[in-house]
């Protein structure tokens, strides 16, 4: 029909530029009250009291909540959605995690008590009046201490700080691959931790409707399903079917609203409590001391190369920092999410990789954009960069020489890995011989050579990242056998209504992807009607049958696909239907532009008019029910795996430090693009995270658990006049698993783009002794780097 | 103690009475319902807050409500004239200049103060008006492009 | 955030601002130093005092060979007025860098300056152009030369019952304020100003010590006058004998460093 690969404009941003989008704060209920939550200052003390007399007397107050009133009420503790265990088999050590705490405090940030009042001002006056009694204990703040002899302990239960360690791969014929290899490159860093940072601060609304006996939770959440599902069935035990959750337009994600928070609990909770409406929403101090936090790694690789070139070994070994508590999808990301694509794009015969999660006095650490698959890409490509200016040789052809060649996954079999993963299709040279082209690498050389050889001091450096990403996500039955504790299938309502008109009730949640327009494509093709008769309802568990919600790049793939499947159902009822009103044998109809035509005939019925019949069955098929609406639930046979090319140019000052990306070629393979102007925004964003990672941002804490980069002042957020305008671009490799052949284009940026630039200012900078620098490349780093190599 | 307080906001005047630690940005948000000005931080730093004060870009949570006594406000429900998109958010939704929309009233405000003061910015002079706005969703790129084709289109 | 409550007047004039004037209450002009902090709670008067519609306390005006500035005149005024660039270009250069375009339309050059923020613009550029603050108090008024004005870190000459009412900056031959941002506050890491005088030369940083300070050891090597060869030999002496600050973002000898990087950059714009 044409509406699939155009560029159509959002249909969603009339209500954003108008200022009427509706965010969890824009709700004002009816005689609402509004929470303030008391915080540890502390990042790791006893409490011994709690005094909340004066608080609870202050004006305006209504009540006031402590750990200890949860606990005697039976609220249950915030639970992990995914199960690691040990690698001598025994059980994931998976301690409490209250929703206030009661007798422990672990991070700063960690809430003891919530007062409810009636204005904002007087429950934020409140809250300081609540007296806690803490005996402040000794901090473990860094992942490479937490598991140090003598190191504070987090939890009684847990020996070492140690909920689990994982390993992949098979670790003798890497260690005997490494053991002969011609040369081996070997990297040990951090890959730092980051702060979410949606612009939108996380908020919730608890409702309890008495006279129902029913309660609303409006929630900035990326899946109010699984809010609903966690909080229903292991927190406060209620009824799921008492319950709704809405998660209206939310102002970014990235991750970090995916989990289930505590504050979620604490409003819905309240809110039956008092009988009143409870409203809490965070400041972006509260932002950055609770949203959970992404990456922190401390890794060492070892890259085994043979005297051609090819990449005989990877050892990787990595300890990743989970923070205090485990949040909702935290043992996955630094093990399925991250150890799986350890194979990247290369044909690497021998793959281990070995993981300790660790718990520290820190804010918990989960799943940020990417999640897992930066981590990877960048121990990958850093590496093989290394490798390549260790080596003599030209990064481009070392990553060629030893690429996976193309397979289609249809005629060629799909790619099996060292690590557990079948690659779906990929066509890996053709993405990065179109970006060479792009960005003009030979003159880049060359101009780059003419720029050492005049000495004038401009530092230009070229840098490379070919990735690859698991998006799709997932198959529940092999996440199932992996840990997970849900499905994560997803599920799509289609209803046609009488006129023609379309309502699709998706399970995905759209917090800036796009999915009204996008999914409204793929009805309007699908079913032959204008896009501006299909509309998408989301974020709503009360109208949407089931949703796994959105992250992982998932959205299109699996959401996408539930409702190609509903459609597929509808056009079959409909050709029932459209036979039986055209007198014509079912088989010798086919489905086209919106209307049933008998095959070889100008007889034909539209869409229109069989939506309409099923609506009014007067003449209708024997037997065939009214109406013409289908639900479907799509569980993926396989992940996805987009890919792709990104090569950043950068000139680095020497005198000051100061990294300036002065351009950006991406060529990512999203397999089919149905809106390629969403794709490319997306694609942008993802690019723009991932330069925040490599030259700006990073969460500092001091020795005791303070966290120094705690606002805008300090933690560095990129802006416009930060970045260059990017140049992108695509191949297509379709993904031979799912009908519409995409396989995802959220987090494609974030997961290349870091090693790119790292791997650029490495270049710039080899010339004069720079042999390695540590994210984030802050002016400084890079300045102490020269004066350390000259 | 209360301050009363006048003020015309996107051509309607309000007269309140307000607790002086009253911010603007929260009395526009909820004594007067316009809940299309954003507060993302509280360091004045994100720029999602930012309206037209006077004829100036505003960032509104680091202003009092007392302070607006008198003051002519423009917030982006009020940018549209007679129903008709203004360039800029015409330009925003040409451009795919925005994502999830939590930023964009306060950079189309931002955006507005740029073209007022220069009617042909370069693409650097874009980038270094944008300075005071956070997007964590475009990567700015669509949102220059947005701001040169509101200012082509004026 | 909220801050604690508090009481608020709006005088009509100067003297009636001075009347209101307590040990807990502070003047609002601009608000965007004062503000951000009483909403951390990290500042928690029992007054403001708004003295940002005092209109006897906006302007731009030559005096005599002296730019005559308001102390509510605003980052932007300054930044965009004429008399300012053509007279004393490092204060319209700092004026316009500091914060965003959104921060200079409502921050004022005496809040600035009673605020006193060690990383803050406009004190480099006042040292530098060697201008006089000029206050009203109970007990009448004063002219405070730049050179006494800036303490410590937040601290100023300024007393309790004071008023910064206008800023007089002389005429410089040629002035330059050059700064290395914060990446995330944009305050400066490190801040130089020079300008140049009747032959005199004037140095001055903010960012690199608990207080701005004119740079005398910089400034006695310029001696040999601003030559590429003077410059490097002044520039290279940069912050030498000072306290300097360290933080995260830049510890003491990056600092150090970019004083002089900066110190250089200054004087070669004047040269």
């Amino acid at each position: 029909m044409g509406v699939i690969g155009q560029s159509i404009k959002r249909v969603e941003d009339q209500r954003f530029i108008t200022g009427k989008g509706r965010y969890t704060d824009d709700i004002a209920l009816p005689n609402s009250t509004f929470a303030a939550l008391v915080r540890s200052p502390h990042a790791h003390a006893a409490i011994n009291n709690v005094d909340t007399t004066a608080a609870a007397a202050a004006d305006g107050v209504v009540a006031v909540f402590t750990g200890a009133d949860l606990e005697a009420a039976g609220v249950g503790g915030l639970p992990c959605g995914w199960q690691v265990d040990f690698k001598s088999g025994d059980t994931m050590k998976e301690p409490a995690h209250p929703v206030l705490a009661a007798t422990k405090v672990r991070h700063v940030g960690d809430p003891v008590a919530i007062v409810l009042a009636e204005s904002r001002e007087q429950a934020a006056d409140a809250a300081e009046l609540v007296v806690v009694d803490y005996e402040v204990l000794d901090a473990v703040v860094a992942a490479t201490q937490a598991t140090a002899e003598g190191a504070p302990q987090l939890f009684d239960d847990v020996p070492n700080n140690t909920p689990f360690d994982w390993e992949l791969g098979d670790q003798a014929a890497t260690d005997a691959a490494l053991a002969s290899a011609a040369h081996v490159t070997t990297l040990e860093y951090d890959n730092q931790r980051l702060i979410p940072n949606a612009i939108e601060p996380r908020c919730a609304i608890g409702d309890y409707d008495g006279a129902r006996d029913h309660y609303t939770l409006y929630t900035s959440s990326q899946n109010p399903h699984v809010i609903r599902l966690l909080m229903t069935a292991f927190v406060l035990g209620l009824p799921e079917h008492k319950v709704r959750v809405v998660s209206p337009d939310v102002g970014g994600g990235f991750g970090s609203k995916i989990f289930h928070y505590a504050e979620e609990v604490l409003v819905t909770w309240c809110s039956r409590q008092i009988g009143r409406p409870v409203k809490w929403t965070a400041s972006r101090s509260e932002a950055f001391l609770t949203d959970a936090h992404g990456r922190d790694h401390h890794t060492r690789v070892d890259l085994g190369l043979d005297a051609d070139g090819n990449f005989v070994g990877l050892r990787v070994k990595t300890v990743a920092n989970l923070g205090a508590y485990l949040s909702t999808f935290a043992p996955c990301v630094p093990t399925y999410l991250y150890g799986t694509l350890l194979q990247g794009l290369y044909t690497t015969p021998a793959v281990h990789v070995d993981v300790t999660g660790v718990f520290t006095n820190t804010t918990p650490v989960d799943a940020l954009r990417g999640a897992g698959r930066p981590e990877a890409t960048y121990v990958l490509e850093r590496t093989v960069e290394q490798a390549a200016l260790e080596t003599g040789r030209d990064p481009a052809q070392l990553r060629s020489q030893n690429f996976i060649p193309a397979f289609d996954g249809v005629e060629q079999e799909g790619y099996q890995t060292q690590v557990a993963l079948q690659y779906d299709s990929g066509n890996y040279g053709a993405a990065l011989e179109k970006a060479l082209a792009a960005i003009g690498y030979d003159e880049l050389r060359a101009e780059q050579a003419q720029a050492r050889a005049a000495g004038n001091g401009r530092h230009i450096g070229i840098g490379f990242s070919t990735y690859i990403e698991a998006c799709g996500i997932a198959p529940s039955a092999v996440v199932g056998a992996l840990g997970a504790r849900a499905g994560l299938f997803e599920s799509a309502g289609v209803r046609v209504q009488p006129t023609g008109k379309v309502t699709v009730f998706t399970g995905s949640h759209s917090h800036g992807q796009g999915h009204e327009t996008t999914f409204a494509q793929v009805v309007a093709d699908g079913l032959g009607v204008g896009i501006e008769d299909v509309d998408i309802i989301h974020g709503d568990t009360e109208s949407v049958p089931f949703g796994m919600g959105t992250y992982g790049s998932r959205s299109l793939a699996v959401g996408g696909t539930a409702i190609v499947k509903s459609m597929d159902k509808i056009k079959e009822k409909g050709a029932k239907i459209a036979a039986h009103l055209l007198e014509a044998a079912e088989e010798d109809l086919e489905f086209a532009e919106g209307s049933w035509t008998v095959k070889g005939t100008d007889q034909s019925i539209a869409f229109g008019e069989v939506a309409l019949a099923a609506y009014v069955p007067h003449n209708f098929p024997e037997g065939l029910e009214p109406g013409l609406e289908f639900t479907s639930f799509y569980d993926p046979a396989n992940f996805t795996f987009p890919f792709g090319a990104h090569i950043a140019v950068v000139e680095v000052d020497a005198e000051t430090g100061v990294v300036a990306v002065r351009r950006y070629v991406a060529v990512d393979d999203v397999g089919n693009i149905v809106n390629p102007m969403i794709v490319e925004g997306q694609v942008h964003g993802g690019i723009t995270h991932g330069i925040g990672q490599a030259l700006f941002e990073e969460a500092v804490y001091d020795d005791s658990g303070q966290l120094i980069s705690g606002s805008y002042m300090d933690y560095v957020l990129p802006r416009a006049d930060d970045l260059p305008s990017f140049e992108t671009d695509h191949t297509v490799t379709p993904c031979p698993h799912n009908p519409l052949g995409v396989k995802g284009a959220g987090e494609t940026g974030t997961i290349g783009s870091p090693p790119a630039i790292v791997n650029a200012v490495l270049d710039a900078l080899w010339p004069l002794g720079v042999r390695d620098l540590a994210m984030p490349l802050t002016p400084q780093k890079v300045w102490q780097a020269i004066q350390q190599a000259s | 103690m209360s301050v009363a307080i006048k003020v015309t906001v996107n051509g309607q005047t309000h007269e309140h009475e307000v607790e002086p630690r009253q911010m603007l940005v929260s009395y526009l948000r909820e004594e007067l319902g316009l809940t299309g000005t954003h507060v993302g931080c509280d360091t004045s730093n994100c720029g999602a807050c930012t309206a037209i004060v006077d004829g100036q870009a505003v960032k509104v949570c680091t202003m009092l409500a007392a302070q607006a006594d008198g003051a002519e406000i423009t917030t982006i429900e009020g940018l549209a004239a007679n129903g008709t998109l203004h360039p800029l958010q015409e330009a925003f939704r040409e451009t795919h200049g925005l994502q999830c929309g939590f930023c964009t009233p306060g950079m189309i405000m931002a955006a507005w103060q740029l073209l007022e003061r220069n009617a042909t910015p370069s693409d650097a002079e874009v980038r270094h008006a944008l300075e005071g706005n956070f997007c964590r969703c475009t990567g700015y790129d669509n949102i220059i492009k947005a701001v040169q084709h509101a200012a082509e289109s004026a | 955030m909220i801050p604690v409550a508090f009481d608020y007047h709006r005088p009509a004039s100067v003297d009636e601002a001075i009347e209101l004037l307590s040990d807990d209450a502070k003047l609002l002009a601009g608000g965007h130093s004062l503000l951000p902090a009483m909403k951390l709670r990290l500042s928690s008067p029992g007054a403001l005092i708004d003295i940002g519609r005092i209109a006897e306390l906006n302007y731009i005006r030559e005096d005599g060979g002296t730019i005559a500035i308001g102390a509510t005149t605003t980052h932007q005024q300054i930044a965009s007025s004429d008399l300012v660039s053509a007279n004393a270009s490092a204060l319209a250069q700092a004026a316009s860098v500091i914060g965003d375009p959104q921060v200079r339309n409502k921050g004022t050059i005496g809040g600035s300056l009673a605020h006193a923020d060690p990383a803050a613009d406009y004190p480099a550029a006042i040292l530098a152009l060697g201008a006089e603050i000029v206050v009203r108090g109970s007990d009448g008024g004063r002219s405070i030369p730049a050179d006494e004005f800036f303490i410590d870190l937040f601290l100023t000459a300024l007393a309790p019952d004071e008023i910064i009412t206008e800023v007089r900056v002389p005429a410089a031959d040629k002035s330059a304020y050059v700064k290395f941002p914060h990446p995330a506050s944009r305050f400066a890491v490190v801040g130089c100003a020079a300008a140049s005088a009747g032959g005199a030369v004037k140095v001055a940083f903010t960012g690199v010590a608990n207080a701005a300070f004119r740079d005398s050891g910089v400034e006695a090597a310029l001696s040999g006058g601003l030559s590429e060869e003077g410059i490097a030999a002044a520039a290279a002496r940069a912050a030498d004998g000072q306290e300097v600050l360290a933080d995260h973002f830049a510890g003491e000898e990056y600092r150090r460093h970019l004083a002089k990087v900066f110190a250089r950059k200054a004087l070669a714009t004047i040269a």
